[in-house]
Order: structure tokens, then sequence, then C-alpha cells
């Protein structure tokens, strides 16, 4: 393999592991302050839906972020009230939340165009453009680096930037501040919160919205940058893949951007299955390739790279003791 | 905010009473606590002192009456208000963050803006006055997972003088402190109140009461039954008060009579999650008597009860009746029970019972393999039904209704559900944990008749109990245990409590 | 929180939490611009208003109650199986490569060997979740949803490598040499159903699937022990109840329930294996669980409402604008109420019963 098909790799390992660190870092707000969210996926679904169908109706990729953001709200306010307001199940819930996000979005995307629940396809203005960082031309000669800069680092839409920024910003956040400082304590021990008069209930609401946020970041980036349109069922798994990098990053921002980089690499080579042959020299079909990301994902859980200590009132429903 | 001077009282509770559906949790409660005093609450468990501070601290809010603090009636919603309000309150349960450092527990909720860098160091230049001033000496940056219980204590207490708390309640704060600790703590708390400040302490334990109270006031189901100055009460006189008649120190028992040795345990040990449980334990059992496991809480008994029961592994020797127990997990709690091992647990509600299941289905919770329960492959419910009905009526279990759940009887009515469960095979072995903790006077005079009839009838009993009296009165030997150590064993009727809570700390024995 | 009675928690809790799944349901419908009262109409007519409709409705519950079960083997060890669409898929395939492999003199002794291979197929591809959690702690809902994926993707793979019949574009494979029986085929039963209808006798072995989960759950030490392990994993190890075996075996089963489906709908209707054979029953499987309150008994009646569902769902998609995702749409509100909100339900009635009480 030479090195320009190794950087194209590298290239898309960074589109596709975008999503999944959104998403990660979606989970890791909720999943610090002791709700657990499986429902990632259908918050991304459909904020994927919503941010495809205002772009195109609008013309603008920002007012589709914003679409996506507040349907990806709606949906973090729903596991907010069940979880949280009324000691709900949060595993049911967040499947509940991805169930309704696969049907809402394509009977939403077909009453709306009537293209079989897709949104129609973006262009211009509709879509987050590439995004040329300062001097890659011109380091472009540099030898190794150079085209690395060129062609991984640059050329991204501004939301893989912001994907990336959210990653120290998300540690500054959580380590630095008060609010970051409440939000751990009630993911740890929400009992030592509340008697420091601090309300659990708020705390948890204001780790959940976050996560919609970020979610509907990851849903809007998947149809109005990665894609040109929401297509049904797109997010395909990504959302349970970023709570398995969520794992395998011990709950940790930076963790969280290796973990979900190594995920983009193996979903990068899935779509290489020439390059994946070449240098194995075995014939591998494609669905195993297919496969990879989720087989990795059962290995990570599985512990085979070291064990996690998850956030210890992680699932539990905050409940006065008498 | 340390407020003017006066000559106010610190509270003043008028007529306070709260309700939890059917249950009077405090009726019509009085009671007022002069500033700059250290005011004792005793009454057993289930008397309303934790529902009543509960309210103070602004956890629940009461149905009828007032409060007031410094003489001005005062409304408390919730612990933000009890915390303006001047009360600080350290609980049985620590509220405090494990994996948080000293500092950031101290600050949480207490933070000067939004950015905690500032905040820390504020809080660092205070807790160095603070430790200073009450002697109370922690380091600001260790983590609470590597503190000792009483030092995570002192964080506690800290946490409420850092917040300028002038009123310091304590729910049962030497429940988990060695002897010494709670000297310390004692110290501690002297010189609060001699700077002024004003300290409640919740017990249950007379002992505490008479050392280091001024005044004491006596709660009974929901009910204040009186208060009274230390210097001007006794022990007994309190008792009689808690309970509402005269009590049983003592257990009738006949000497035991010791047969051949049972069980013989050598050099076990068990490590569990990096530390060191159980640091090689030599301990012999004889049928017909019974070894009280004196120890402060987490100093290996639990870890002891659980290897025996076959819930947990270990490594070294027990022999049973002759023969080699496997400690590698591959025989179970099932294995133990066939080979006469009977276990009624400590933490009864968590590990003795499935709290939603019908009591009958519980009475065949660990047994539910036997032949007795069995009709071919399926279970015989009906049989199990009857036993229940038989074993409610001999052990006056109350509401005598096989099919209600566990989690709707008392706390006493749970543990002879356990019990008889547990003692009516007559197993060789009985090991038997906090036998009476959570449970009613008349059920703990039960319980103890039935620990000791089983003696006589040539069983074993191993007891683990936190309360030093109980221990006592019940065990013909006492084994102190510390730090995953038997510190030694001695005679019950010749020991006293002085050299048992010495080997307790930890001090080795000199005899 | 006054407690309500038992009858009202049994009853009117999930009829309550169904009737808000169904006014969620309404507002959707009326705001894509359709009639909702007319999208009843189709459904009922669809789906009850003929023996033929009957035949489809039957058909979806037969499926239904297989991975309704499933879900509720493991709920009963405190365990949520969401691989249930996995399972049966797998059970599929161990369908196809017992009848594509095995010649079988009758269809009844080819029946009992292709319900132990869907069985043994579903139980295994359910056992590695349970044993990845029991002895790896990974959270077996994670990974079961994985195992969803590599399901898929292997079928896909065998269908399009290995099973496909030569010259053949689709991805499938060849026709079974043996069926079973429809009702339409049965006699006495033929009478009702005068047209051909996928229901086939499958149903019956729902319903006998559905007395021996019960007789398991209640009647057995090993139903005492895994309920008592879904209650409280610590309360078990006292009483010496193997958390390892008691996950594997529960798991198992719940893979091997999920897994039977196939029978019904691979066997039994299409009579060849096809790509994504179990169309979502194994997700429906929960709602069906949580709406049928984790009783056998509760499954049938709530496999038989979303038999409804799901084929007035396929008359609505055909016969109306509104498209057939509107099924998945209620599948996720009767989850979210029932299992999800199901404390605001009983907290609702609580405070109708508390005002009748004082009226």
């Amino acid at each position: 393999m030479d090195y320009t098909t190794f950087l194209q790799i590298l290239d898309s390992t960074l589109r596709l592991a975008t999503p999944l660190l959104l998403a990660c870092l979606a989970g890791l707000f909720s999943e610090r302050a002791g709700v657990f969210d499986i429902g990632l996926e259908g918050k991304m679904l459909v904020a994927a839906m919503s941010s495809g169908a205002v772009a195109y109706l609008t013309g603008s990729a920002w007012l589709g972020l914003a679409a996506g953001v507040a349907t990806s709200l709606l949906w973090a306010a729903v596991h907010g009230i069940a979880a949280i307001t009324f000691r709900g199940n949060q595993l049911i819930s967040g499947v509940a939340l991805n169930f309704l996000a696969s049907g809402m979005t394509v009977l939403v995307a077909q009453a709306a165009f009537g293209q079989g629940g897709r949104t129609p396809a973006l262009s211009g203005a509709a879509r987050f453009g590439e995004l040329t960082l300062p001097f890659a031309e011109m380091l472009r000669p540099v030898p190794v680096l150079g085209p690395f800069y060129a062609e991984v680092m640059s050329g991204h839409s501004i939301l893989v930037y912001l994907a990336l920024a959210m990653v120290p910003a998300t540690w500054w956040v959580l380590m630095r501040t008060r609010f970051g400082l409440r939000l751990r304590a009630v993911g740890e021990n929400p009992a030592a919160v509340d008697t420091a008069g601090i309300s659990v209930t708020r705390m948890r609401f204001a780790a959940v919205a976050i996560t919609g946020i970020l979610c509907g970041i990851a849903g809007a980036y998947m149809a109005t940058a990665l894609q040109a349109g929401f297509g049904r069922e797109m997010t395909a798994g990504r959302g349970y893949i970023a709570l398995a990098a969520l794992i395998f990053a011990k709950w940790r921002p930076w963790g969280a951007l290796w973990a979900t980089l190594l995920f983009g690499f193996f979903q990068a080579l899935a779509f290489r299955p020439d390059v994946v042959t070449a240098v194995t020299h075995v014939d591998i079909p494609v669905p195993a390739l297919e496969a990879l990301p989720y087989i990795l994902t059962v290995l990570v859980l599985a512990g085979f790279v070291g064990k996690a200590i998850p956030p210890r009132a992680g699932g539990e429903p905050y409940v006065k003791e008498r | 905010m340390a407020g003017p001077v006066s000559s106010a009282p610190a509270i003043e509770l008028r007529g306070i009473s709260k309700r939890f559906g059917t249950v009077q949790a405090n009726r019509d409660i009085c009671v007022t606590v002069p500033r700059g005093t250290i005011h004792g609450i005793i009454g057993e468990n289930g008397a309303g002192k934790s529902t009543l501070m509960s309210i103070l601290y602004g956890f629940y809010r009461a149905d009828e009456g007032e409060i007031l603090i410094g003489g001005r009636e005062t409304h408390i919603p919730d612990s933000q208000a009890a915390i303006r309000a001047g009360i600080g309150m350290v609980f049985q349960h620590f509220k405090l963050v494990q994996n948080f450092t000293v500092l950031e527990n101290i600050v949480l909720g207490a933070e000067d803006g939004p950015r905690l860098s500032t905040s820390l160091s504020k809080a660092r230049r205070i807790l160095i006055d603070l430790s200073r001033d009450y002697g109370l000496e922690v380091d600001p940056d260790a983590l609470i997972e590597d503190l000792s219980v009483g030092h995570q204590q002192r964080v506690e207490i800290l946490k409420a003088l850092y917040r300028q708390a002038e009123i310091l309640i304590l729910d049962e704060p030497t429940g988990v402190l060695t002897p010494p600790e709670a000297d310390h703590l004692f110290r501690i708390l002297r010189g609060l109140r001699d700077q002024g400040k004003t300290v409640i302490l919740i017990t249950h334990k007379l002992r505490e009461i008479m050392a280091i109270t001024d005044n004491v006031s006596v709660m009974r189901r929901g009910e204040m039954v009186g208060t009274v100055a230390t210097a001007n009460t006794t022990p007994a006189d309190l008792a009689e008060r808690m309970v509402g008649r005269k009590v049983l120190l003592r257990v009738d028992k006949a000497p035991a009579t010791p047969g051949e040795t049972i069980l013989e345990i050598r050099d076990l040990r068990m490590t569990e999650d990096g530390i060191e449980r159980l640091k090689g334990i030599n301990l012999t059992l004889r049928r017909g008597e019974i070894m009280g496991l004196a120890g402060v809480a987490g100093n290996g008994q639990s870890e002891l009860l659980a290897i025996l029961g076959g819930i947990a592994r270990g490594t070294g020797s027990i022999r049973m009746k002759g023969r080699e127990l496997d400690l590698t997990g591959r025989e179970d709690g099932q294995d133990r029970r066939a080979q006469g091992i009977a276990h009624v647990p400590e933490d009864r509600q968590h590990l003795g019972v499935i709290m939603d299941f019908a009591a009958w289905e519980n009475v065949a919770f660990g047994y539910h393999h036997d032949a007795a329960y069995r009709r071919g492959v399926f279970s015989d419910n009906a049989a199990l039904r009857a036993d229940t009905n038989a074993k409610m009526e001999r052990f006056d279990v109350r509401p005598p209704n096989p099919d209600l759940a566990i989690k709707h009887f008392s706390g006493g009515n749970q543990q002879k559900i356990i019990v008889a469960r547990e003692m009516e095979r007559v197993p060789d072995l009985l090991l038997i944990g906090q036998p009476t903790r959570g449970v009613d006077i008349g059920a703990i005079e039960f319980i103890h008749k039935q620990i000791v009839a089983l003696r006589d009838r040539g069983a074993a009993v191993l007891l683990v109990s936190v309360e030093l009296d109980e221990v006592m009165s019940l065990s013909d030997r006492v084994a102190v245990m510390f730090d995953g150590h038997i510190m030694g064993t001695r005679d019950a009727a010749t020991t006293n409590e002085r050299e048992l809570g010495l080997m307790m700390a930890g001090v080795t024995e000199t005899a | 929180m006054r407690p309500i009675p038992r009858w009202a928690d049994l009853v009117l809790v999930p009829l309550v939490s169904l009737l808000l799944a169904a006014v969620c349901a309404t507002l959707v419908i009326l705001a894509i611009g359709q009639n909702p009262m007319e999208a009843l109409e189709t459904m009922v007519a669809g789906a009850l208003g003929s023996a033929y409709g009957w035949g489809y409705t039957l058909y979806y519950a037969t499926s239904f109650i297989f991975t309704g079960l499933a879900v509720t083997m493991a709920f009963h060890a405190g365990l949520f199986n969401i691989g249930g669409e996995g399972q049966a898929q797998l059970g599929g395939l161990g369908i196809a490569l017992m009848l594509l492999f095995v010649p079988f003199p009758h269809w009844s002794i080819a029946l009992l060997a292709a319900t132990v291979a869907a069985a043994v197929f579903g139980a295994i591809w359910g056992a590695i979740p349970g044993w990845l959690q029991a002895k790896r702690g990974s959270h077996v809902v994670i990974t079961t949803i994985m195992f969803n994926y590599i399901a898929y993707a292997l079928i896909v793979w065998i269908l399009v490598d290995v099973l496909r019949p030569a010259g053949q574009a689709e991805p499938a494979t060849a026709r079974f040499a043996v069926g079973i029986p429809a009702l339409s085929d049965v006699p006495g039963l033929s009478s009702i159903f005068t047209q051909a209808v996928p229901v086939n006798i499958s149903l019956f072995m729902a319903l006998i699937a559905c007395v021996a989960v019960w007789a398991l759950l209640w009647r057995t030490p090993l139903g005492y022990e895994i309920r008592a392990f879904g209650k409280s994993e610590p309360a078990a190890r006292y009483a010496g109840i193997r958390p390892v075996r008691t996950v594997m075996i529960a798991m198992a089963l719940s893979g091997a329930l999920a897994g039977m489906m196939s029978i019904n709908n691979v066997m039994g209707d299409s009579g060849r294996l096809l790509q994504n054979s179990s169309e979502g029953a194994g997700f429906i499987g929960i709602a069906v669980a949580l709406m049928g309150r984790n009783h056998p008994f509760g499954v049938v009646l709530s496999a038989l409402l979303f038999g409804f569902l799901y084929q007035g769902g396929a008359e609505i998609g055909l016969w109306t604008s509104i498209p057939i995702d509107l099924r998945v749409v209620v599948q996720g509100l009767v989850i979210l109420f029932t299992g999800a909100l199901d404390h605001m339900v009983r907290q609702m009635l609580s405070v109708l019963f508390s005002r009748r009480k004082v009226a």
C-alpha cells in the first residue's frame, strides 16, 4: 500500500470518526452524570433527518444544523422526563426512543418529500463545504508531513474541526469548572450533591441537554456534510458503536478521541476491500469487513482490551433515602 | 455567619409531626437545644430520630409544627436552606464522592464562581485554618477512597464547618469507628462546643451519651419521651425510657458444654480488589458453643462469613467435620448447606431474601432444590406453603400470611423468617451475622433464645455482631478481629469491655 | 404516593399506556396530514374484517409470541435481550441447513428436526452475549445489538456466497423440499380459512411454548433460580445460585425461543431463507413483552394486538398514503409508555384512585 492510499484511508477515517466522536462525547456527558443513554442512535437519526429536510427547504446548512439540534434536544427531553423525572428504566427508554426515531424519520420524510423516506439531495450552501486549512497547498511539497497536512488534516467541513475542538473543551468543562465538578459528582454519588443543596434533577437534565446538542451536531454532520441528504437508517448503529467507544475510552474525553478514531479507521477499511486484500493477501468477503466494527465493539466490551470502571451511580435513578 | 450572641436557644422544635403513609414517624415533638452544648438524642432503631433530623436538615418537610433557629422561626424547605440557617449534618453513611479529593468534596456545592481553581485555592486556605483550630488534620489532596473511615468523617465535619455551620448534627457517628477513633471524635466535638458551636449527637449507644453529652432527649416510637440533663440520669434510667420497660441486659443461658471440634480454620487469606482482607485467620469451633466475633465493621468479619457460606473465595484451609471445604468457588452456598452449614447473612434485605418474593417463596431460598419441596421435576408449591404456615406459627411471624411479599414485613419478622429457614433444619454450624440489627426488642429476645437453644442441641454457632454488648452476652467465647487478623480469643465470662475494646483497636495483647 | 389496587396495576396500567400510545400515534397521523379515522377503519377491515385478514394477523402474532416470550424469559433473569432479531435470523439459518441437507420422509419429522435446529442456533446466538456478560462484564444490551448486525452480515455472506443456487440472482437459498401445513390446509379449519393464508400450525407450537415458559418460570426450581437471580444477584449468590450458569441458561432459552420464531416465517411461509427474514419481529418482541407485563399469557394477548397492528399497518401502507413505518412508531410509543414511563402512568392512576376515594 502506497503512502497516498494510506493518507486516503486516514482522511476517510477522520470523516467517519467525526459522528462517532460527537456521539461519544454526547454519551460522556450523560453517563458521567449518571444517566445511561442508549438512545444516541435515535437522536442522531432524527437530527440527520430534520437537518437534511430543513437544509433542503431553506438552502442553508446552518439552519439545517439548528433544526437537527432542536429535534435531538426534543428526544433528549423525553429521555430526561422518563429517566430522571419518572425514574423509568433508562435502557428501555433509550430503546423506545430509537424505534420512535427510526419510524418517525421515514414517516416525516415520506410525508414531506415522497421519495421513499429519503430527503432530497443537497447541494451548494445546503451542505457544509470543505475548508482548506491555511498553507495546505504551500506545505504540500514538504516530505511526509506536507501531504499529511494537506490530505488528512485539511479539507474537511467545519463540523469536523468543531468535533475535534470539543475534545479539549469537554475536558476543560468537566475537570476545571464548577459545572463539571457537580456533573461528575452527580454521576458518582448523587446523595453528596443533594445534601450539598444542589438539585440532582437539574444537573442531570443539563447533562442530558448537552447530550442532545452534541448528538444533534453528529446527526446534522451525517446528512449535511458526510453525505448529501438523509437516507433511512443512515446512522447504521453508530450510536451504539459510540457507546462502546465510550467504554473503551474509560469515560474520558481524550480517550474518546482515540477510541473513535480507531473505530473510524475500521469503518474506513470496510470501504476499501481492495486495500485490505492487497495488504493481507486474503480475499476477505465484504460482509466480513462490514461486520468488523461491530465485532471490534464486542471485543472491546468483553474487556479484552482492559477493564473500565463506569461512573458509580450510572443507570440508577436518584431516590432520596429515608 | 456567626450570629449575635444571644440567650435564645440554638434550636427549638415545637410540635413537629411527620407521617409516611400509615406510619407516624414523628408525633408532636418538642425539644429545646441550648447554644454551645452537646445534646444527645437517643432511641431505638425506628424511634424517629433520623426522620426528625432529616426534617431539620430540609430533607423532609414536617406535616405540622415549627422550627426556631436562634429564636427566629425558620422555614427549611431544602438542604440549601438548612445550610443557610447554619446547620451542618454528618450522615451515618457519608455523602462523599469517593474518587474526588478532600478539597473537591469540601467545595462541592459551596464554590465561589464558575472557575474551579479559584474555589479550590480559597478552600485550601480556609481548610488549613479549620484544621488547626479544631484538631481536624486531613490531607486536602488525598482521594476519599484512600482515607480511613475516621478521616472520611473528619472531611464531613470540615464540610459543615466550611459552610460556616453553627449547629452540627451527627447521626450515629461511632458505628464505624474503633474506640480510640471514637475518643478522638469526642475530643473534637468538645472542642467545637467550647468554641461556641452546638452539637447534636444521635445515637442508640448509652455509653456515648453518658460520656459526652450535656443534655439528652429520649425518643420512643416517634414520640419525645423527655429531656434531662445528663448529669442527672443513669444508663439504666435511659434504657428504661427508650424501651418503655425494664430491659434484660443479659441473655439467660446455661454454661456451654462444648463437644468435639467441628470447624477448623487454618491460615485463611482473602484478597479483594488488591486489598488483603483476611491475613491468615486461625479459628476452631466446637459443637455446643457460641463463638462471638467482635470488631468494628470492615475488619474482615464479613469476608470470613462469606467464605464459610460459599459466597466468596479464599486460600488456606477450612475443615468442616474433618472434611476439607473447597475455597476456589467450585462449591457454592448450596454445597455448604448440604454439609450442614446454615447462614443468616449480615445484610438481611440485600442477601438473605428476595424482597419482591412472597414469604413462602423466601422460605425455600437456598433450599429450593430440597426434595421436600419437589414433586418430580416440578416445585411442590403446596408443600412449601404448608411448611411456611407452620414456620410462621412456631416463630410467631406477623402477619401470618405466606403470600405477602417479604418487603411488607417488619425487620424483626423478616429476620424471624430467615432464622426459621436456617435453624429449623438443625444445622451443625450456624453462621449468623448482625442477628438483631434493625429488629425490635421483643424479637431480639426471641432470636437470642433460638440461638442458645440451637447451641444446646449440639450445634456450633459463629456469631458476628458490631454490638459489643450482644457479642458479650450471647457468646461463650469471643474472638476479636482487627484488620484481617484475629487479635485473640477470650472467655466471654471473664473478659470485659475494656480489654475487648483495646483488642478491637488493634492494640496487641500483652496477657 | 398511594399504591393502586392490584387489578388496576395488571389491567389498567397497560391499557392506559396503550391509550396514550394511540393518542400520540393519532397526533402523528394528523401531523403528516392524514386521516386517523380512515387509518383505523383500514386497519380493522384489513386485519380483522375477514378470515383472510385474520390469517395474516395470526401469522404475525405467532412470530410475536415467540419473540415476546424470548424477551420475557431474559427479563425474568434481569437481562434485556435486544438480540431477538439476530437470534431469529440464526434460527432461520439452522432451519435452512437442516431442510436443505437432510432428506425427510414426512413433514412432521422435518418440523421436529427444524425446530431443534432453530432452537439450537438461536440459543447459541443468545448464549454468547450471555457468557460475555456473565464472565467478561460486557453489557448484554449493547452486545446483543452488535450481534444483530453481525448476524445480518453473516446471513448476507452465506446467502450470497455459500447457499445461493447457481444461476440465481437473488440472495436466497433454494426452496425447501418440505413445508408445514397452513391452517387453511388443516381439516376442520379449512372451512374457516377458505383462501390460502400464511398462518400455520406453528401457532399451536407458540401456544405450547407459552405454557412451557410459564411452567418453567413458576413451577420448577430452575425457573425459581432465574427469577431470584433477576431480582438480586448478590442474594442469588448467597443462595448458591450460580450467576454464569443462570445467565447463560436464561439467554440460551431466550435465544432458542427467538430462533423458533423462524419455523413460522422461514419454514411455514417463505419456504426458503431470505435476507432479513425476521423483518423486525425480534424487536417487536420487546414491545410485546412489556405490554404483556412479562407474563406468558399477557404475551399472547399483546402479540395478538401487535399482529393486528402489523397486518393493519401493512394494509394502510397499501391503501392509504400513510407509510408502513407507522408500525415502528407505534411500537416505539408502546415501549416508551409501558416500559419507561410506567411510573408516570401509575402516578396518574394513583391520583385518580385517591380522588375517587375522597369523593
